[in-house]
């Protein structure tokens, strides 16, 4: 039976959108943390550190995230270790956005001028002083427009969890589409409500940017 | 359950693979070259003294860049199926690829016309330059000396986002892992098979784009710094 375009299928859709929220959430969450140590590390004193978690970097965004997805969900089980969609497609959005936010915050912390590193160690702070006092502090405002333009991408990405069957708003649009096979509307929805969620990020990244740009500027000229 | 690994059946079906990463290849060299030149000319709208392009150019900035890529392509493939247009996979695949990514191609080579010191733009206008003239002997070249890197990072990008055309039946290198997994029930060994291809393929276009950088920018072969 074919339906028209209803109520209840805006609110299936709407339940779909909470769960991309909640994915992305996650994914900036668990991404975030594994990142940030992803980071430390990769501007660790020690040479074999810092060429593990570059290596490991590389793997992963060398990797699309389409395949690590498809990795988690049909290639764990093939070695007996069952995931279910929410947990595979976490994971590898966790993995994937981990590898990104290391290379941007590695940046940032790479940013801070190097006299203030000099200076903190002049003061005879350790390096765990070093980093927490004087380092991270600036690194985190060089860092915050960036980290917003990645939302957009974390938000975008977990679309592609439609794929392992776990029903975001990509999926739920997939569904609606199969009971009232209206692909150009749906999908426009789809396309719209996607907009909706990016864009505000988009214009709150453009607006960082604009307030701390030439503190960023000022910091990484040489 | 032991954990056992076999690749030997997965690595059998080899042309399969190839014949998926060529695709792969064709994919994104077209969406590339079509993306870039769509990029630059869209950057240039933005730039340009008519509101109503600019304005056009600017939206079509922020739709692309504010949707998923899979929602683009499953709104061309089946909405235009819909409206009674029947197109291939490989051609709705190449060209939603190339207007995704023209979209952050205008926006890197935006950063690189900006970045030109506006003297040089003068100059040029005292001589009496066209604006088409300008753009192709001042701007266009240091610009993209500028953002190379950003840009090789985008196509590079581009490459690995390319792996969800797989999803409107495009046969290409994810296509060809799904068939294999479903074909041998080896799920992890092919899915890290593609996974190794994209790799390598990844590192193939990262060196491409450093010889091609060396061949288009000669201040950058004799210095080895970018600008």
């Amino acid at each position: 039976m074919v339906s028209q375009l209803g109520l209840p299928h805006l609110q299936f859709l709407a339940t779909g959108a909470m769960w991309t929220i909640a994915l992305s959430l996650l994914a900036l969450l668990g991404g975030g943390i594994l990142g940030f140590a992803l980071a430390l590390c990769r501007v660790s004193p020690a040479q074999p550190v810092r060429l593990l978690s570059g290596l490991w970097v590389q793997l992963i965004q060398g990797t699309p995230l389409l395949v690590l997805m498809f990795l988690a969900y049909f290639g764990f089980p093939a070695l007996g270790w069952r995931l279910s969609a929410f947990s595979a497609a976490g994971g590898a959005l966790i993995l994937y956005c981990s590898a990104y936010l290391a290379e941007i915050w590695r940046g940032c912390i790479e940013a801070v001028p190097r006299p203030q590193w000099e200076a903190a160690e002049g003061l005879a702070l350790s390096r765990i002083q070093r980093m927490r006092h004087v380092v991270l502090p600036q690194a985190i405002r060089i860092a915050a427009p960036p980290t917003v333009g990645f939302m957009v991408q974390i938000v975008k990405n977990t679309s592609l969890a439609s794929v392992v069957g776990f029903v975001e708003l990509m999926r739920a649009g997939q569904i609606v589409n199969n009971s009232i096979f209206e692909p150009f509307a749906i999908y426009a929805i789809i396309a719209m409500a996607y907009f909706c969620l990016c864009w505000p990020l988009s214009l709150w990244s453009r607006r960082l940017e604009a307030r701390h740009g030439g503190a960023a500027r000022l910091a990484a000229a040489p | 359950m032991q954990l056992r690994l076999d690749f030997s059946v997965v690595l059998e079906r080899w042309p399969l693979f190839l014949q998926g990463a060529i695709t792969t290849a064709e994919l994104a060299l077209i969406a590339t070259f079509a993306g870039f030149a769509l990029g630059v000319l869209c950057a240039i709208g933005r730039r340009g003294a008519s509101r109503p392009i600019a304005a056009l150019c600017g939206a079509y900035v922020e739709a692309i860049r504010n949707t998923p890529l899979l929602v683009q392509l499953l709104l061309v493939y089946f909405g235009l199926s819909s409206l009674g247009f029947q197109l291939p996979a490989f051609g709705v695949a190449a060209a939603t690829l190339a207007i995704n990514v023209g979209a952050y191609t205008a926006e890197i080579m935006r950063a690189g016309f900006d970045s030109i010191p506006p003297g040089q733009v003068e100059a040029g206008e005292c001589l009496g330059l066209t604006r088409a003239q300008l753009y192709w002997h001042i701007l266009l070249r240091p610009a993209m000396e500028k953002v190379w890197p950003a840009l090789t990072s985008q196509f590079v990008l581009l490459m690995l986002a390319s792996a969800v055309t797989s999803q409107i039946s495009a046969e290409e290198l994810t296509a060809a892992a799904n068939y294999v997994q479903s074909d041998t029930y080896r799920a992890f060994e092919s899915y890290i098979l593609v996974a190794a291809c994209y790799l390598l393929l990844a590192l193939l276009m990262r060196a491409g784009f450093w010889a091609l950088g060396l061949a288009l920018f000669p201040r950058r072969r004799r210095l080895g710094t970018p600008l």
